[in-house]
């Protein structure tokens, strides 16, 4: 087969994540750039029927492993089928959403494949036939740019949400092709899998997060940031301070140490701004700060600054979004 | 039980980070140095299994010099001993030569469990974990933010979008960790564990001593480098909503810049 670029997308609970969508308009961007078409590899349980939306983003044809074996990563099995699939393939540059699962399945590809892997990719550069990409390192207090030498096949985990969604084009299916791999026997295995189904917005998704820092007195204090983001259909996160003061769970950590994070729109309430916080959530595109200390360092990074005591203006502004809510809707 | 834990010596979290005359590499001089937080995760796991389970806690690390302290951190926090992988010709070596020899250098240690941090702090590429066990041929169970060992079988549980993972899987297994300091909350190095650290083994090797050629490290060899560094885009000069606006006042600018300005709500 003639060298193409290849995305992997991330199949589960019988949907591509969006992430595989916003790598799919990547690598159909990256491919334009190289002259090449566009493929792609999908492995899970129900794929078969659904990986023809692939199209809609670029991707010309599908190769999928489809067995119900496959619901759950593992990556046992998951790699060897997909690094099996790639390898009919025999791409160019191979792109991969920097997930949970997307990150542990590219670092054990990379290195089965011997070819090299940069994680957590914001942007990929194609120049003359080259292909160079740009992460984040110390949680964005920097960006290191790599390139690979040698004639080493790149491999690009996209961080989510960085990466804009092409237009779907409803009028183009992928051709699917079901693939026999077979399955390796693992030694490893899933015992039990748990899906949170309180609809609460995943924090390293959300479009809006609201974080409650140090200044939130005490873990009671978030209703008041959950009822605010309910109303703004936002995530809940937390300093370190917080999370190490038991008021959160540490899942809602932003940091350093945590999730890094880049929503639309980041209100740090009571948050005043350690160096390991703002490196967290330094690349949002709106900050809002809310503090009672004019000097709080997180006044620096915020687009829009409140000097207040926040137990008094979180109410009020609460009463403000909804008004505003009402009169939009 | 033979437990090695893989850690990394990196800046702390509290450091600026500049950009070295180079542009490709950071400046290092002034910086703090700590073991990499989930490094310093997976060796509190370790020691809380050492404790349950009797056994010894071996920590292997490369890099230069300055890594000794980390590693005397890790001993007096209660490892038992310590590789340190110092050879000049990994500083130009790309990471998947760093993680072959790190790879033999643990094989010597004859491990039932290798854990490790899921990702480290500086460069952030989350792979050194499943590249050993690529290399070994072992299977490995990744960010765990909960583990649980009976001698024959670990456990984890893993975060992953929108819910957890229950994995499990027979020894020998590699484990990488995550979570937070809530979580592990790992041990401070007791000054009797301090002054024992000092007698503990640290075994100094380089990579001819791993059975290597050298020549396979030289930069020549590398699949990938970093060709430069850049600082993040300077934020726009922000704005304090103040004027003589009470609290209701300054909560419906904030709404109306956010709605008409950022258009974000």
């Amino acid at each position: 087969m003639a060298k193409c670029v290849c995305v992997i997308a991330e199949f589960r609970n019988g949907n591509f994540r969006r992430v595989s969508f916003e790598v799919a308009s990547e690598g159909k961007r990256v491919a334009d750039a190289l002259g090449l078409e566009l493929y792609g590899v999908a492995v899970g349980s129900g794929v078969a029927s659904k990986a023809a939306e692939l199209g809609r983003y670029g991707v010309r044809k599908v190769l999928v492993r489809d067995d119900p074996a496959l619901e759950n990563y593992l990556a046992e099995t998951h790699v060897p089928i997909v690094a099996e699939m790639v390898g009919r393939l025999d791409p160019a540059v191979i792109l991969l959403p920097a997930s949970v699962d997307g990150k542990d399945l590219g670092s054990r590809l990379g290195a089965k494949l011997r070819v090299a892997l940069v994680q957590d990719v914001v942007q990929i550069v194609c120049e003359d036939g080259r292909v160079r990409a740009k992460w984040p390192i110390f949680a964005g207090k920097c960006f290191a740019w790599s390139e690979w030498l040698g004639g080493t096949l790149p491999v690009i985990s996209c961080r989510p949400n960085v990466m804009s969604c092409r237009e779907p084009d409803d009028s183009f299916a992928a051709e699917v092709e079901n693939v026999d791999v077979p399955i390796p026997q693992a030694r490893s295995h899933v015992k039990a899998i748990d899906y949170d189904t309180s609809g609460k917005v995943e924090l390293s998704e959300a479009e809006i997060i609201i974080s409650g820092g140090r200044g939130m007195k005490e873990a009671s204090n978030y209703s008041m940031l959950e009822e605010l983001a309910q109303l703004l259909g936002a995530a809940v996160g937390a300093s370190r301070a917080a999370v190490d003061s038991g008021w959160r769970p540490h899942s809602d950590q932003v940091g350093q140490t945590g999730k890094v994070v880049n929503p639309d729109l980041y209100i740090a309430v009571g948050i005043s701004g350690a160096i390991q916080h703002l490196a967290g959530m330094g690349s949002s595109k709106y900050i809002v700060a809310i503090n009672r200390d004019p000097d709080a360092p997180i006044f620096s990074k915020a687009d829009y600054g409140i000097v207040e005591d926040l137990f008094k203006f979180i109410p009020a502004f609460t009463e403000e979004v909804r008004k505003h809510k009402s009169t939009c809707s | 039980m033979n437990i090695v834990v893989l850690l990394k010596q990196t800046p702390d979290t509290e450091s600026v980070i500049r950009i070295a005359g180079d542009g490709k590499s950071i400046v290092t001089d002034g910086l703090k140095w700590i073991i990499n937080p989930y490094d310093e995760f997976a060796l509190e796991a370790a020691l809380r299994l050492k404790d349950k389970l009797k056994g010894k806690v071996s920590v292997v690390s490369y890099g230069p010099p300055r890594v000794v302290e980390a590693l005397r951190t890790a001993l007096a926090m209660g490892a038992d001993d310590a590789v340190l992988i110092d050879d000049p010709v990994l500083k130009t070596a790309d990471y998947l030569r760093v993680t072959k020899a790190l790879t033999a250098a643990i094989k010597e240690l004859n491990p039932d469990l290798i854990f490790t941090g899921s990702r480290a702090i500086d460069y952030d590429q989350g792979q050194r974990g499943a590249i050993v066990a690529e290399n070994l041929d072992w299977p490995h169970l990744a960010l765990a933010v909960a583990v649980d060992c009976d001698g024959s079988v670990v456990t984890i549980e893993r975060p992953i979008e929108g819910g957890k993972v229950i994995l499990e899987s027979p020894l020998p297994a590699l484990v990488t960790f995550g979570g937070a300091h809530a979580i592990w909350n790992p041990r401070y190095a007791s000054l009797p564990g301090i002054m024992k650290a000092k007698k503990k083994p640290i075994a100094m090797k380089k990579v001819t001593d791993l059975g290597f050629d050298p020549a396979n490290f030289e930069p020549e060899t590398a699949r990938i480098r970093i060709t430069s560094l850049e600082k993040p885009a300077e934020r726009k000069q922000g704005r304090i909503i103040n004027g003589d606006l009470d609290v209701v006042g300054k909560a419906a600018e904030l709404v109306r810049s956010l709605h008409e300005e950022a258009k974000v709500i």
